[in-house]
């Protein structure tokens, strides 16, 4: 695959194309290949002798539990380094022709079978716990990696640490051969369909350790194939097939209560929609115009407060009024909006850090307030700290959303009926998002948050165009808000607060924009997604979890400032890598600008 | 021809016990290219900023084809004058495309509603400015350049396309702060060229500018700022002969300096070095 060039004499840097560890190309590729067989064999023995440590691995015959993602890990291995190989019909895996994706999958192997066994270990005190099995799994999934390091990397000019080169992308990937449209829509929908059953395994993990092995396990292998190019290429097939991997999107979204039986799941499932809906309305205000908003929780607080007074609740204060859903939306909205409006005019006026101290301030008055609304300290609206319980269902026509419900065989619990309409609302949140994001208005935003003064120079009514993203954020907030109060059956002042260990609070919003990549659609859905996740999941971290956030956060801002996913303007502005998306012909033309002036 | 686009009448910027600007009375005429020179900190730019809005003269006004400007940056460009900046402003991490686009802001209506409903009427309004977009960005000849980031153009394609950015409003007169600062000569004679060009879209310019020979060989007439008030007003040679203006770049001799004798000669040496470089290229031949 790469050809070992004699040609360089200084020794330290003939070295580096043998690879770190000193075994000819063709032993480092079958040390690989058997590596990754023997490991997905191992996930068939037995780890354990006792059923004690979650998930039951004292099978021989099938793997269970955490074996499973050995199993993945492995396969995966083997399957890359047959493509490596160059057989016919697999070259579609690697489209970089590079070492890197091997390496990172062996890694992935080896890190979430050996943390398996140390796991095993711990848990059952000892190292005695420890099948034969085991043993074999480790020393298996170690082999992957050896044969990986001894691949020969090559040091480009961008990556001269040698040990970077293992785990880089190359800066240049061949085009790829145009594919059929038929092609290209397979393939949105097979990653659709794998990607639902990956996010859905993610929620359906039921004891810490085995979503800790899958968060190894996806996280290296979403890194190989970002490095081996495939997900570059999965995007230009998505942008040229737009509305058909939209609507993909859509349905893989509505399936997800279908493959659950137990309502829990859709639960989560409802919670991370309501906290992504929240922060995609914060990426207006943050990521487009360049806000810094720190109490943005207030207005979901609003929204809930909002439907919960008018939900027909016997705890209300309008314990008579019962309004429909539609209206509910639109009133927890417009309420939103109307305290949007109400907080940005006074201040929008200030920028930057001021701004960020003021809104923080709002959002703690919002909570005080609600909380000394109890007819004592203030009037009697919100009932205090109690909040309004006993928040009735709702109902579309009869369509109890309270009554489980059976569609074709599936029956859906109370959880999947909010799932699906907070589906809708999500649907109509990204509308607004991408359609505001590409017009006059958002192009304001974005020269807002670059240059405030040019783009009041340029004609922008700064505080006018400042002020509608903050009441549109608002009010998308809003809405949410009111779907989650149903949810929740009860409204309390407490959530709505800056920070705490669980979500939704202003820090967590604002931490999914920024961690999922600010001005992007997927981003902040993804970041809600893992915000959620990790601290319902790793319950073992119990009041850690903040420190352990908080330390992910750093590492991330370390090495990936633009978020997970990034927007190319950010990731441009973040790497020095010159234009990425612009064809070299283009680029490289050096000479002068024909100028029509003067002529 | 000579209706005046831009009135100002007594203008006096005073920033605490400090005048930067003095009572200046200026106009610009349509169809006129005016330069505005002056040492440093002679008050060219805080001038500039009273125009445009982004300062609110003390004293005085200033009034755009016989209306009075409103006091906020973003009505007067709504009113139909654009600038540039000194020290480039551009909107870094667009594209040049977009930065064109949102210089059509202000002669674009659509809000946040027709963004969201996306009716025929904001297509056609975005494929409209679009278009005009690229028209501009061909005239200043970066329209193969349409998908960079502004930040990665070079220094004299940025100039240029922020000029295209302030053309964009469909400006009645243009405002340049120093467009040729940092350039090569070759850059300053396309700038050159440029700005005859702009002119001739009917725009009326008024230029600040370091650059002697590049004033002198654009300008219709010259107005020389120094400590805030106008000290010359007049044709390139007429300002070019006045002896403040001389002595305001290169100081008066004082009495008892060895060199007093020289001074004046060396002063008059350096004036006529300005005139006399430039012979050939006078506008006729540029135009």
């Amino acid at each position: 695959m790469i050809s070992v060039t004699e040609t360089t004499k200084n020794p330290s840097a003939a070295i580096a194309p043998r690879g770190l560890i000193p075994l000819p190309v063709s032993a480092a590729r079958a040390l690989l290949l058997v590596g990754g067989i023997a490991t997905a064999a191992s996930a068939f023995l037995s780890w354990t002798w006792t059923s004690e440590f979650p998930g039951d691995l004292t099978v021989t015959g099938y793997p269970g539990g955490l074996q499973w993602l050995t199993f993945t890990a492995g396969v995966l291995t083997a399957l890359f380094t047959i493509a490596s190989y160059g057989v016919r019909g697999l070259g579609w895996l690697l489209p970089a022709r590079n070492n890197a994706p091997l390496v990172l999958l062996a890694l992935g192997g080896f890190g979430t079978t050996w943390y398996t066994v140390i796991a095993i270990a711990t848990k059952l005190d000892g190292l005695a716990n420890l099948e034969p099995g085991g043993w074999v799994a480790a020393v298996a999934s170690l082999l992957p990696v050896l044969g990986a390091l001894a691949l020969p990397e090559p040091v480009g000019e961008t990556t001269k640490d040698t040990l970077k080169a293992y785990v880089a992308k190359p800066d240049r990937i061949s085009a790829p051969a145009p594919t059929a449209p038929w092609i290209q829509r397979a393939a949105i929908t097979v990653v659709s369909i794998i990607g639902l059953g990956v996010f859905t395994y993610g929620i359906d993990t039921e004891y810490g350790e085995l979503f800790v092995g899958y968060l190894i396990v996806v996280v290296f292998a979403l890194w190989a194939m970002h490095t081996a190019g495939l997900l570059d290429r999965f995007s230009h097939i998505v942008a040229a097939n737009r509305s058909f991997a939209l609507a993909m999107g859509f349905v893989a979204a509505i399936a997800f209560p279908f493959t659950q039986t137990d309502d829990h799941y859709a639960n989560i499932g409802v919670n991370i929609l309501i906290f992504g809906t929240v922060a995609l309305g914060l990426n207006i205000v943050v990521g487009l115009a360049g806000l810094l908003d720190l109490g943005y929780v207030a207005f979901l607080g609003v929204g809930a407060y909002t439907a919960a007074l008018v939900s027909g609740s016997e705890f209300s204060k309008f314990s008579g009024v019962q309004f429909p859903f539609w209206a509910a939306a639109i009133a927890g909205a417009a309420a939103s909006l109307i305290f949007g409006v109400l907080i940005g005019a006074p201040t929008l006026r200030l920028r930057g850090d001021y701004l960020a101290i003021v809104t923080l301030g709002f959002g703690e008055i919002f909570r005080i307030a609600v909380n000394n609304m109890d007819g004592q300290s203030g009037p009697d609206i919100t009932n205090g700290p109690n909040g309004i319980p006993s928040i009735p269902d709702l109902s579309f026509f009869g369509f109890n959303f309270g009554n489980p419900h059976d569609i074709a065989g599936f029956t859906l619990g109370r959880f999947a009926n909010y799932y699906l309409l907070m589906v809708l609302i999500m649907a109509l949140v990204v509308l607004v998002y991408t359609r505001a994001a590409d017009s006059r208005i958002g192009r304001s935003w974005i020269a807002i948050r670059e240059d405030e003064t040019a783009a009041t120079a340029m004609g922008i009514n700064g505080f006018r165009v400042k002020l509608i993203a903050f009441a549109l954020g608002a009010s998308l907030a809003g809405l949410a808000g009111t779907v989650s109060a149903h949810v929740t059956y009860s409204v309390v002042p407490n959530p709505y607060q800056f920070a705490g260990s669980t979500p939704p609070n202003s820090a967590f919003l604002l931490a999914a924009v920024v961690l999922g990549g600010m001005g992007t659609v997927a981003g902040p859905l993804l970041g809600a997604a893992l915000l959620y996740l990790l601290p319902e999941k790793l319950v073992f971290l119990q009041d850690k979890s903040l420190l352990a956030f908080g330390i992910a956060l750093i590492l991330l801002m370390r090495f990936r400032p633009e978020g997970i996913i990034a927007n190319r303007r950010r990731q441009l502005e973040f790497h020095e890598t010159g234009q990425l998306d612009v064809p070299d012909t283009e680029t490289l033309s050096d000479e002068p600008a024909v100028t029509k002036a003067g002529a | 021809m000579t209706t005046p686009v831009l009135e100002a009448r007594d203008v006096t910027m005073r920033f605490g016990g400090l005048t930067a600007v003095r009572s200046v009375d200026f106009t610009v005429n349509s169809g006129e290219i005016v330069g505005l020179i002056g040492p440093n900190g002679a008050g060219k730019t805080t001038f500039f900023n009273c125009l445009t809005g982004l300062y609110v003269p003390t004293e005085g006004t200033v009034s755009y084809k016989g209306t009075v400007l409103p006091p906020k940056p973003h009505l007067v460009t709504k009113a139909g004058i654009a600038r540039t900046f000194q020290n480039i402003r551009l909107f870094a991490n667009m594209t040049v495309l977009e930065n064109v686009l949102v210089g059509r802001h202000t002669r674009t209506k659509e809000g946040l509603w027709s963004a969201l409903l996306r009716g025929p009427g904001f297509k056609k309004a975005e494929r409209a400015s679009e278009e005009r977009a690229m028209e501009l960005l061909e005239f200043i000849g970066l329209a193969h350049k349409r998908d960079h980031l502004a930040r990665n153009l070079p220094y004299g394609e940025q100039r240029k396309l922020e000029i295209a950015r302030a053309l964009a409003s469909e400006p009645g007169l243009l405002l340049l702060d120093e467009p040729t600062a940092g350039m090569n000569p070759q850059e300053t004679r396309t700038t050159e060229e440029l700005v005859f060009a702009i002119r001739d879209k009917g725009v009326a310019v008024l230029v600040i500018e370091h650059d002697m020979r590049f004033i002198f060989n654009l300008c219709d007439r010259v107005a020389v700022l120094v400590q805030g008030e106008k000290l010359v007003e007049g044709t390139s040679e007429v300002v070019q002969a006045d002896e403040r203006v001389i002595a305001a770049y290169l100081g008066e001799p004082f009495e008892g300096d060895p060199g007093a004798a020289e001074a004046p000669e060396s002063a008059a040496a350096e004036a006529g070095a300005v005139a006399d470089s430039t012979p050939g290229t006078t506008k006729g031949d540029v135009q």
